[in-house]
């Protein structure tokens, strides 16, 4: 045991303890998402050698739109076994809103862990037709524009501004697929020139293929514990040490797209500036993204940002954010990082966004 | 018959006729569509808010007073898109673009046909086409598409 | 000036390809058989019928496939006798939570050949099938469940099961 690092958000100290994650892919027609999670599930307990029976608490996130199938998310419970019935929770968000509620219920120290799993597959229906649902309903959804073609116009903005350019967009999608390469569970790895990804032709311009994230089956899975438990689990915990969430506006026009304020602030809040930062692992779908969030977060040069490859190496909807504080959290496990940020996005053009600082004793 | 390890699958649709009441905010908006105008909204320190919203959305403060801006406007991002999807405004090639109407402090998002992305740029001043009067509803597919001003780029 | 706009349509509509993974396709190839599957958890022992592939009391994955009986017990019911949109049975009929013998889990069917008012708790029956050249991976395989002739099942049978 070795203590317990200083806390910027909440009073008790919560670590990460285990992670797990599917094999990310295009298309999972095999499984259903009860048969994708159970091995993840079995796996996120096993590290740590618990069982559903230990954990006091369980959420999760999904949406029910992937499939088309109300309630979904109720029958993926399926995956955990509840009886005797568990405490348990849900969010229509990715699953690092399902650790942050988790986070919440541990503040309050009546349980001492909790499991926190998302599970999404992109192949069922169209993602781009659902994803326009989540947009305003009068102005915006009867248009269907698709999130590609909104990230798209966030890039052109940012290319305004004068600060980035289509070539920057493409060395940070050849940098995230090259790191992709030394990560197993990625779904896109390559090593190419940002000059030769140049070449490809527009997806949406200014977007051309690199830029856009790959479209992904998967799920996630993390186990939380609090205080002495962690320890008990996990040799060097991955203690959250800032958490915070913030949401802009549902008008995309009265946005500055190629700021992030709401990640300015749930950085500021989480407390990302008080100490020098290791490694970020940001969730940021589309190439340039990544440009506006080391923007926001005020992250140094010398911060080795998404080694896993991030969402661009592989984007499991409602996954991908948790996989963002998975991935950070390994690298405190290892020792590889003392301090590491996580984040995590929702919304069209990096609408809402949660961050979370990873600290390791 | 199928053998032990058979897929299966089958088409599933999921469809809903939803009718939304708009209230009175969006309600002046898509009155003014119908009737071939552009309205917006005021908002905290004046700022005028189009498409108009039922409070700023920076403060939260209730907007108040219904404005005329527009019809003409400036672009003030844009993406292009070479194959649209079926579920797009356009069938053929087009941009989509934030318009900042002409007396309006925040952008709308439509189309303009562009057959490629020299077509369009940020600061292209632009007008709205509206359908003809006796097909217009009150919907943003009033405006069936933006062109600029003066017929080029 | 005409009247102002206060409602605006907004259908919505999405298209999707379902599949139901590994555990339900065993289930619905067995229906296209014309038998019903169930599938045992290694832990609980317990056989489920249309599983999703898991156990849900213990969380593992049920891989022990067995072919269950065409007969089983009606462990509850109720008389349906309001009409609705696209009815297609004749009022009134009843709708019953049926276990299949060797299953530890009921679901619900349609029963026939009996007039409603001799419905009850323990009745025995077996599914009646579509002909053999219109079974397919679907519930629809099953017409409906009718009395079979035997003896009412005793309570204590199937009480775990309400």
């Amino acid at each position: 045991m070795s203590g317990f690092p200083a806390l910027t958000s909440g009073h008790r100290p919560v670590g990460v303890v285990s992670f797990a994650q599917h094999d990310n892919v295009r298309r999972d027609g095999e499984h259903n998402d009860v048969e994708m999670l159970l091995p993840v599930i079995a796996e996120v307990f096993g590290n740590v050698g618990i069982t559903k029976d230990d954990v006091g608490f369980i959420c999760s996130g999904s949406t029910d739109y992937l499939v088309g199938g109300p309630f979904s998310f109720v029958g993926a419970l399926d995956a955990v076994g509840v009886w005797p019935p568990r405490a348990e929770s849900h969010v229509e968000m990715d699953g690092a809103w399902a650790l942050y509620e988790a986070w919440v219920l541990l503040q309050e120290g009546e349980i001492d862990s909790a499991l926190v799993y998302s599970f999404g597959r992109s192949s069922p229906g169209n993602l781009s037709e659902i994803l326009a649902l989540q947009l305003d309903p009068y102005y915006m959804a009867p248009l269907w524009p698709d999130p590609c073609s909104l990230a798209a116009l966030q890039a052109q903005a940012l290319i305004d501004t004068g600060r980035a350019s289509e070539a920057d967009f493409a060395a940070v999608a050849a940098r995230a697929r090259r790191s992709a390469l030394g990560n197993p569970k990625a779904q896109l790895a390559y090593d190419r020139s940002p000059e030769e990804l140049l070449r490809e032709d527009y997806e949406v311009a200014p977007l051309r293929r690199h830029a856009l994230p790959p479209l992904t089956d998967g799920c996630a899975a993390i186990v939380l514990a609090a205080g002495d438990r962690a320890y008990e689990l996990c040799e060097r915990p991955a203690f959250i040490t800032g958490i915070d969430h913030r949401v802009e506006t549902h008008a995309l026009g009265a946005r500055d797209l190629t700021r992030s304020a709401s990640t300015t602030l749930a950085g500021q809040k989480a407390g990302v500036g008080k100490a020098g930062v290791d490694v970020a692992e940001l969730h940021a779908p589309f190439a340039h993204q990544e440009l506006i969030l080391v923007d926001a977060l005020g992250l140094a040069d010398d911060v080795e940002v998404s080694p896993s490859g991030g969402a661009l190496a592989a984007n499991p909807i409602m996954s991908a954010g948790l996989i963002r504080i998975g991935e950070a959290s390994t690298r405190i496990w290892s020792g590889l990082a003392d301090r590491a940020v996580a984040h995590a996005t929702s919304g069209p053009c990096l609408q809402q966004n949660l961050v979370c600082v990873l600290e390791g004793v | 018959m199928a053998d032990e390890g058979v897929h299966y699958s089958a088409d599933h649709v999921l469809e809903y006729p939803y009718v939304r009441s708009v209230g009175p905010t969006v309600g002046a908006f898509l009155t003014g569509l119908r009737d071939g105008k552009v309205v917006g909204i005021r908002g905290t320190g004046g700022r005028v808010i189009v498409p108009p919203t039922e409070y700023d959305p920076d403060t939260g403060d209730e907007t108040t007073d219904v404005v005329d801006v527009g019809p003409e406007g400036v672009v003030t991002s844009w993406s292009w898109v070479p194959r649209p999807r079926p579920k797009h405004p356009l069938q053929t090639p087009f941009a989509w673009i934030l318009v900042r109407f002409d007396g309006a402090d925040t952008s709308f998002l439509h189309v303009m046909p562009a057959s490629g992305p020299d077509e369009v740029a940020t600061g292209m001043r632009v007008r709205p086409e509206f359908a003809p009067e006796a097909e217009r509803v009150g919907h943003v597919n009033d405006i069936l598409h933006f062109v600029a001003v003066g017929g080029g780029a | 000036m005409s009247e102002p706009v206060t409602m605006m349509a907004a259908p919505m509509r999405l298209d999707y390809v379902f599949t139901p993974g590994v555990a339900q396709g065993k289930n619905m190839h067995g229906l296209e058989r014309g038998v019903f599957i169930g599938q045992r958890c290694p832990k609980c022992k317990k056989v489920y019928t249309l599983s999703r592939g898991s156990c849900p009391t213990d969380g593992v994955p049920t891989d022990e496939i067995v072919e269950l009986s065409n007969t089983g017990t009606v462990t509850t019911y109720c008389v349906v006798n309001v009409p609705f949109a696209g009815q297609s049975i004749e009022l009134p009929y009843i709708c019953a939570q049926i276990l299949l013998d060797g299953a530890n889990l009921s679901f619900m069917g349609l029963i026939q050949e009996i007039p409603a008012g001799e419905i009850r708790m323990g009745l025995r029956v077996e599914a009646v099938w579509v002909p053999p050249d219109e079974l397919g991976p679907t519930m629809a395989s099953v017409k409906y469940f009718r009395p079979n002739g035997e003896p009412d099942a005793a309570f204590e049978t199937y009480k775990e099961y309400l």
